[in-house]
């Protein structure tokens, strides 16, 4: 793993992270969208969190799927699940929200997962023929 | 009959999510490194071999469904149900799904490191 692959792991985390909560804080500004005024949904953009939690979660596809062109979905998931415990530290520190001992477990948890398995490898190697079979427009052959 | 709507709900949700993953990560590995791409061949060139690739639009499409399952889930049942029981069986789901479908290996470490997230995002989300 090099620097610029945690740099890649990182964004997904803070990118998903800070999204959901601009989305979470443009639409209390809102409000509550009923089907029959679906329109709503299409103007909720014009609202500069909404807007900006948009932008974010952008970042966080883009890095998403960089991170998936090099590394195992069962090592990206549980490696990015950081972003779980920064809403909860957001939810305790910035909206004062109340963390239960039962939620610092599922901090403590979820940490300890991803100590855990980005000690590992970060990709299945495949024998050579297999590879090519599942990777006909790769590049990593060439030099 | 609650129960039924909300965990026909959390199922949905789970499957949905879990497809689009794994199709999402067999069309990047099909692509190859997008970081080594890029400097070879530019941004053109690593948007157009995404948008291309039959299993990225396929995993676009199954993420959409697991996005409105959401929302009905929601709609029906309790938040506090639906959306940590979703979250954590996804990661369990993934881990299964790509030891079977994309041949990662899954080893002990994984295993227990899905585990650990499942558990702790229920916890933080129950």
């Amino acid at each position: 793993m090099t620097f610029r692959k945690y740099l890649v792991l990182a964004g997904v985390t803070l990118c998903a992270a800070i999204g959901d909560s601009l989305l979470s804080r443009g639409m209390k500004d809102v409000g509550n969208i009923s089907l029959r005024h679906f329109p709503e949904l299409i103007l909720a953009i014009t609202n500069p969190w909404v807007a900006l939690g948009i932008l974010f979660l952008l970042g966080f596809f883009a890095s998403y799927m960089t991170a998936l062109s090099w590394a195992d979905l069962t090592y990206v998931l549980p490696a990015t699940s950081l972003g779980y415990v920064l809403l909860a530290l957001i939810a305790r520190f910035l909206l004062h929200e109340q963390v239960t001992a039962l939620r610092w477990v599922g901090i403590l948890l979820i940490s300890g997962a991803v100590g855990f398995v980005t000690q590992g490898p970060e990709l299945t190697r495949h024998p050579p023929r297999e590879a090519h079979d599942q990777d006909p427009v790769s590049t990593r052959s060439a030099p | 009959m609650k129960h039924v709507y909300e965990w026909s709900a959390v199922l949905a949700i789970v499957l949905a999510s879990t497809t689009g993953d794994v199709l999402l990560s067999r069309a990047m590995k099909q692509v190859g490194d997008v970081g080594r791409l890029y400097h070879q061949a530019g941004l053109g060139k690593v948007i157009s071999r995404i948008v291309r690739n039959p299993s990225f639009l396929l995993g676009v499409l199954a993420m959409t469904v697991a996005f409105y399952s959401l929302l009905f889930g929601l709609s029906w049942g309790d938040v506090s149900l639906v959306a940590p029981a979703s979250a954590s069986l996804t990661f369990v789901a993934n881990a299964v799904a790509a030891k079977f479908f994309l041949h990662e290996r899954v080893d002990h470490r994984r295993w227990l490191a899905a585990l650990m997230v499942a558990t702790g995002v229920f916890l933080l989300a129950g």
